[in-house]
């Protein structure tokens, strides 16, 4: 019955797997101790966060003028950076929910991996807006609270204060979202460990869970309204962020292409991040069964996808500048490809455009180390992307006397730097204390071998 | 009161999803079914019904966004009315984002905790497992004993033509089962 339409598609899984295949795999790299490949990752990732929390810590305790910011260029590396993560966020979601909608049933290979992915990156993105705060220890002045100042409230008209909720509420969507897609699994680790301080914490977040059918009946409803809502959220996470910019009356980012636009750029560069994470974690983990080529070049034709709509998306703001008549948003456009910050416009169109062309051809998708070049490549792009956006709109603003540069200081690259690690540290902690691939989910959307479908006779009963 | 249960360990999930249907052709009763993972067309062939919880998302979707926006409408407007930018105080589209995003955060959270709830899931719940392998490879079928005419052979002989690896008799107590 399955098995007819397994043939018509390549196989999710290879390696000819059992049920308790998939189990032993997915849990083996929790259950062995950490190999020397990990160690040597996360003392590189735990030295960035070490370097980001001293940063942090300088700038705080110094104030934000640390930063090469000035009064023409108000944003820099902190909202770039800021934006640059939401976006590595917003390929997690699209794998966990809008490929959940359209019934990829591929998604399973990668989808934990990349909610665990848009969990961290959310929380690296969080970390810029309140450092950029100044007095971060107010920061709990955005939460609307009856207080002793009037009561005053918050300005619901402005769009940084509808970022805050957006990013609040998709961090929380995010992590219940990654949780009870969690609670099977960790039922399963709870049955296979031995008693002890794992088997305990597996039994206390699992919740109870023992696999009833009237509970996973009403647990695929909730899963697929959790679906529906993380879809349009995460639309709308990122048209709020790209509202921060279009909203205001600066030329470069008063213009209405802004959401569309950037959710594009969003899910591009989410898309770049999982392939990152996935080439390595496969290997490192020995799950090449399970996230096949045929997982990563899906994953490149999105991207691929993606990067066509981010460079139509490029030329439709040079298009509209010129047809528009507006002198100032031309000489944004003119001054961001040929004045002094052309070469950080024209690495995001090389790495954003013309690269990812290359994923047309089935010999590039399929040849791993290429394809983690190309992501490598998208990543920086998509990063030189917000640069781009925001410092060469501001730096030449309406008056000349008024323009300035901008060259980040030691401070500002600290931090980025420490954000890859708080990154990159949460999520070599995640491969190892809880199921990078979804097991249940693997399970029921693969057709893996039957056990004993050998011994039975021909001709005999076999529903 | 007790109830007596049959628990039928399969292999596979189509083996598991004939004999439900054939057991409730007989005119016996499935208990609950124990699976690793969602197994598709079981709940019709266990005669479940769909899940109602769509409608709590709906309503605290609803109260999520109703709720935020006549909050915003009321600090903006009514508390302490601010003129930004000349913008009038009660504009709605300005108020459209908070309220979707208050409405997406409860109609989460509300479906998640109503599952929890309905489904008596809870952190430090003493899991009932009938077979530790049933969060592995194996299918269990709990099959209602209660019945006066239930015949253990019978049912046992049905149950080999769906290649069943094992089957157990159990008392199970308490009114919620298992």
């Amino acid at each position: 019955m399955s098995d007819t339409t397994g043939s018509l598609r390549p196989a999710l899984v290879t390696g000819d797997k059992t049920i308790a295949d998939v189990t032993r795999d997915i849990c083996a790299p929790m259950e062995r101790r950490p190999t020397g490949l990990w160690w040597f990752a996360f003392s590189l990732s735990g030295t960035a966060l070490l370097i980001g929390v001293a940063a942090v810590w300088y700038q705080i305790a110094t104030g934000i003028g640390t930063w090469g910011l000035n009064r023409t260029v108000g944003w820099g590396f902190d909202i770039t950076n800021f934006v640059f993560w939401v976006g590595i966020g917003h390929a997690g979601t699209l794998i966990s929910a809008v490929l959940f909608l359209f019934r990829q049933k591929w998604r399973t290979a990668v989808n934990r991996s990349a909610e665990a992915m848009t969990l961290f990156a959310v929380m690296c993105a969080g970390i810029f807006p309140l450092i950029h705060m100044g007095r971060v220890w107010l920061a709990y002045w955005m939460i609307p609270y009856p207080n002793t100042r009037g009561s005053l409230w918050v300005n619901f008209k402005s769009p940084l204060m509808w970022d805050v909720f957006a990013i609040s509420t998709y961090l929380l969507i995010s992590a219940l979202f990654w949780y009870v897609g969690l609670i099977p699994d960790l039922a399963t680790i709870r049955d296979r460990s031995q008693p002890g301080l794992k088997k305990r914490v597996a039994s206390f977040l699992s919740l109870g869970w023992n696999g009833s059918a009237r509970t996973w009946n009403r647990y695929e409803t909730v899963y697929m309204l959790l679906a529906g809502l993380a879809t349009p959220l995460v639309f709308s996470v990122h048209t709020i962020v790209s509202m921060d910019f279009a909203t205001s009356v600066i030329p470069g980012w008063h213009t209405t292409i802004f959401p569309p636009y950037f959710v594009a750029g969003a899910i591009f560069s989410g898309l770049a991040m999982v392939l990152t994470l996935m080439i390595i974690a496969r290997k490192v983990m020995s799950l090449e069964d399970y996230v096949t080529p045929k997982h990563i070049e899906r994953m490149c034709l999105l991207m691929l996808s993606m990067g066509c709509i981010v460079g139509l998306a490029y030329g439709t703001e040079f298009f509209m500048a010129a047809y528009s008549g507006n002198g100032y948003e031309q000489f944004v456009f003119k001054n961001r490809a040929l004045g002094p910050f052309s070469w950080a416009y024209w690495t995001m169109v090389s790495c954003n455009v013309f690269v990812p062309q290359l994923l047309w051809f089935r010999r590039v998708r399929t040849t791993l180390p290429l394809v983690f070049v190309i992501a490598i490549l998208v990543n920086v792009g998509m990063w030189f992307e917000r640069f781009v956006i925001i410092v060469t709109s501001l730096h030449r603003d309406f008056l000349p006397s008024s323009w300035a540069h901008y060259i980040p200081t030691w401070v500002e690259i600290a931090t980025l730097v420490g954000s890859f690690g708080l990154f990159f540290t949460c999520f070599l902690i995640f491969c190892r204390i809880a199921p990078a691939i979804a097991i249940a989910e693997v399970k029921g959307a693969a057709h893996l071998r039957k056990r004993e479908s050998r011994q039975r006779a021909p001709g005999e009963k076999a529903a | 009161m007790s109830h007596r249960v049959l628990l039928a360990t399969f292999e596979h999930e189509d083996d598991l999803l004939a004999a439900t249907e054939a057991l409730r052709e007989k005119g016996l009763r499935i208990v609950d079914a124990f699976t690793p993972y969602a197994v598709h067309g079981l709940e019709r062939a266990m005669g479940l019904k769909p899940s109602r919880l769509t409608w709590v998302c709906f309503v605290c979707g609803m109260t999520g966004a109703l709720g935020m926006l006549w909050f915003e409408h009321w600090t903006a407007s009514i508390a302490w009315p601010i003129d930004v930018g000349g913008k009038p105080w009660n504009s709605l589209p300005s108020d459209v984002p908070v309220a979707f995003e208050a409405a997406v955060l409860l109609a989460g959270f509300g479906s998640v905790f109503a599952l929890f709830g309905v489904s008596r899931l809870f952190p430090g719940k003493r899991a009932r497992v009938v077979n530790p392998r049933s969060s592995d490879d194996q299918f269990v079928l709990a099959i209602d004993e209660t019945d006066a005419g239930f015949d253990v052979n019978a049912v046992e002989r049905l149950l080999r033509d769906f290649n069943v690896a094992d089957t157990q008799e159990q008392i199970v107590e308490g009114g919620h089962i298992l």
